[in-house]
């Protein structure tokens, strides 16, 4: 609807008087790209709203699995949502295996993103490289990059499971953290550095103080793009996680069977809470500004 | 053109405080709160010294062995066009950038290799460099927590400062919500309310318009003389050197061209950059023909012999020079005058007069095709001759200097800076 609203803005009184012409032809071009923006949202968001719809669908038969035709309202998978023990412990795994990554990879991210934008060869040794293997990281198919991990564990005869899932999870999200905060960094006034020494704090009181508050924005939308990730990962954590199942990767072992209702209980859930986020950082940058 | 007015007014500023110029090594607080009724302690000691320090990027020379003196409580310019090493200099005060060679002392002591958090130095940057996501109060207040002061006492002195600075009452506004001669005046504070022994300022009034430019030069003058503190300050604007500085250096490709008070270095420019770069100069090409009781003749490359008191040739054995006289020093008389004893005498035409209110200024083309500007004060009663008129351009020879000629050109780009 905004976007409806904000396209007349365009018109001019004045030059619409003299000229009839152009007006008209301007009324009929302002429903052009409300229409379009309209049908591009709803191309995205149908999928999204059938599992949502759907995880309010009854179900009937012996076996609890999802079925696409509409059975009448419940909320009664919302209730039992942890009656699926294999699903709920995926769950929660995933959590995890998402809250760890994500530290780890923000503050690894972080500061290799500090170190690129500060510093500069000769000091700097490789830096070319480091940018090089980060772009590799981001551009690379996720297929490669699991199944080379999984031989590389196999060589190194490392059991599969969750110190192996958290290794290649902060591994693929170091390079999104680091483009993100760099994005951020570069704008940085140097001098607001060069005043905090000369105000007598140290390097590391400099970070705290001053660096860090300033590139937070970025942090913590690099964070949130680690944690986006580290979640749905199916590729990688099927190939790593041997014993540990993460959420993902249950869920497409159930589609074999049929998926309980519950796995749209937590896809809406996770849904949720990312709109949550999504929705508070919007309000977070206007208030900034 | 400088505000002689101005500066008038600022050295009577000066001379009613010489006793602000006492060096403390303690840090005392009474340094600010009763800074006038402090006891005289004018120490000759320097406070800070270049020992010839060399600044090289990779095979440009910023700084090219720089020596140089600055005297305890002494308000000192650095004076250039952009690029000249003033800036660079500034920073290797500040601990920003560490010398090539040489060393830099401050109180007597070696400070070259300390990082800028271990030196008793505090900045005013060029943008201001206000922390954003703090507000004015923990701004000014940042220095004091990091040296552990107790918060009733920071509170106490953030105050003091913000009423010295004028901003009563502004401490939780943010940096953005500030003008930018407000901006100026918390970065001033933050650095001030630290005590330094030395205050160093670059560029800080670039970013302001003229007259609120002129209102800070007044309130930063006022400052300084009420802290007793030494400032340093990195400018390309002469008009703010002279106006302010109790002494300045005029600095050019990495090196000083000229030092000392702005008269004495506006009277008596020792090179022809600084007879340029620092007011307007009339400079014409010439040898010395004969040196005798302490008056030195040129013969310039037009035929005219004029006459400088011997102290003011910087070297007797240059054969070519340029001798020079500043515009307002030159009288115009009437066609047919004869040379008054003392004085040197040009011959020429009035080409331009322009009227600019507080006086008429003249280019005059001198017989030999040399054109000369003259300044004269609108006073009323003087010779006020028009364009095409022929007159006679005289002066005293004390107000006549010589300079060793640039070799090149110096361009404009330069003196202008930006």
């Amino acid at each position: 609807m905004s976007i409806a609203d904000a396209a007349p803005i365009e018109v001019q009184p004045g030059a619409v008087d003299r000229s009839p012409t152009p007006r008209r032809r301007r009324h009929a071009g302002r429903f052009i790209l409300p229409t379009y923006s309209w049908l591009v949202i709803a191309y995205l968001v149908f999928p999204i709203a059938m599992m949502i719809l759907y995880s309010f669908n009854k179900v009937v038969g012996g076996m609890q699995l999802v079925s696409f035709t509409w059975l009448g309202f419940t909320t009664q998978w919302y209730h039992q949502w942890s009656s699926v023990p294999g699903l709920t412990s995926a769950f929660w795994l995933s959590i995890r295996l998402a809250v760890v990554s994500t530290v780890l990879a923000t503050i690894i991210g972080t500061l290799l993103a500090v170190a690129l934008v500060r510093y500069h060869p000769p000091r700097f040794r490789g830096k070319t490289a480091i940018e090089q293997v980060l772009f590799l990281n981001i551009a690379a198919p996720e297929i490669v990059m699991g199944s080379s991990l999984l031989g590389l564990f196999v060589m190194l005869n490392i059991n599969r499971g969750f110190l192996t899932l958290v290794l290649a999870h902060v591994m693929f999200c170091i390079a999104y953290v680091t483009v993100t905060v760099r994005a951020r960094m570069s704008g940085f006034d140097r001098a607001l550095e060069e005043a905090a020494y000369d105000l007598g704090a140290r390097p590391l009181v400099t970070f705290t103080r001053v660096t860090l508050p300033l590139i937070m924005p970025g942090v913590l939308a690099g964070a949130l793009m680690a944690f986006a990730l580290s979640i749905d990962d199916f590729v990688t954590s099927y190939f790593v996680g041997g014993s540990s199942i993460p959420f993902p990767v249950w869920v497409y072992g159930a589609t074999r069977v049929g998926i309980p209702p519950q796995v749209f209980v937590f896809g809406t859930g996770i849904f949720a809470v990312g709109i949550f986020f999504a929705v508070l950082s919007i309000f977070v940058a206007k208030k900034k500004v | 053109m400088p505000d002689w007015g101005l500066e008038e007014h600022w050295q009577s500023d000066c001379n009613r405080l010489p006793s602000m110029s006492g060096r403390s090594e303690t840090r005392s607080e009474s340094r600010f709160g009763h800074a006038r009724g402090s006891k005289a302690n004018s120490s000759e000691s320097a406070d800070v010294r270049f020992e010839h320090i060399t600044k090289r990027f990779g095979d440009a020379y910023a700084v090219a062995d720089l020596n140089l003196e600055v005297h305890a409580g002494e308000f000192f310019s650095l004076l250039g066009p952009s690029g000249c090493g003033k800036t660079t200099s500034l920073r290797m005060l500040g601990g920003f950038e560490e010398p090539t060679e040489g060393r830099v002392l401050i109180g007597g002591e070696d400070v070259t290799d300390l990082p800028p958090y271990r030196r008793d130095v505090n900045t005013v940057f060029q943008t201001y460099a206000l922390f954003p996501h703090l507000d004015v109060y923990q701004n000014v207040a940042f220095g004091l927590r990091r040296q552990g002061v107790d918060k009733s006492e920071i509170k106490r002195r953030v105050g003091e400062m913000l009423e010295m600075v004028d901003l009563p009452g502004f401490d939780r506004r943010q940096p953005a919500q500030l003008s930018g001669g407000q901006q100026q005046r918390v970065a001033l504070a933050r650095a001030l309310v630290n005590q330094p022994k030395l205050l160093l300022l670059d560029e800080p009034m670039s970013a302001l318009d003229a007259k609120l430019r002129r209102q800070m030069q007044v309130e930063l003058k006022r400052i300084q003389s009420q802290v007793g503190i030494t400032f340093i300050y990195v400018t390309h604007d002469q008009e703010e050197a002279m106006t302010m500085s109790d002494r300045l250096a005029v600095m050019w490709h990495g090196k000083i061209e000229g030092m000392g008070t702005p008269k004495d270095v506006y009277d008596n420019p020792t090179s022809e950059f600084v007879a340029t770069f620092l007011g307007a100069s009339n400079l014409l090409g010439g040898k010395i023909v004969r040196s005798e009781d302490n008056r030195t003749t040129v013969l310039t490359d037009s035929g005219v012999e004029i006459t400088v008191p011997s102290e003011r040739v910087p070297d007797l054995s240059m054969t070519s020079v340029k001798v020079g006289v500043r515009p307002e020093k030159i009288d115009l008389v009437p066609e047919g005058s004869e040379r008054a004893p003392g004085h040197n005498i040009l011959r020429g035409r009035v080409r331009v007069s322009t009227f600019t209110g507080v006086g008429n200024q003249y280019i005059v083309e001198t017989e030999s095709g040399v054109e000369v500007t003259v300044y004269a004060q609108n006073i009323g009663t003087q010779f006020a001759p028009r364009s095409g008129d022929n007159v006679v351009l005289t002066w005293p020879e004390e107000h006549t200097f010589t300079v060793r000629p640039l070799v090149g050109n110096i361009e404009i780009n330069e003196l202008e800076g930006d």
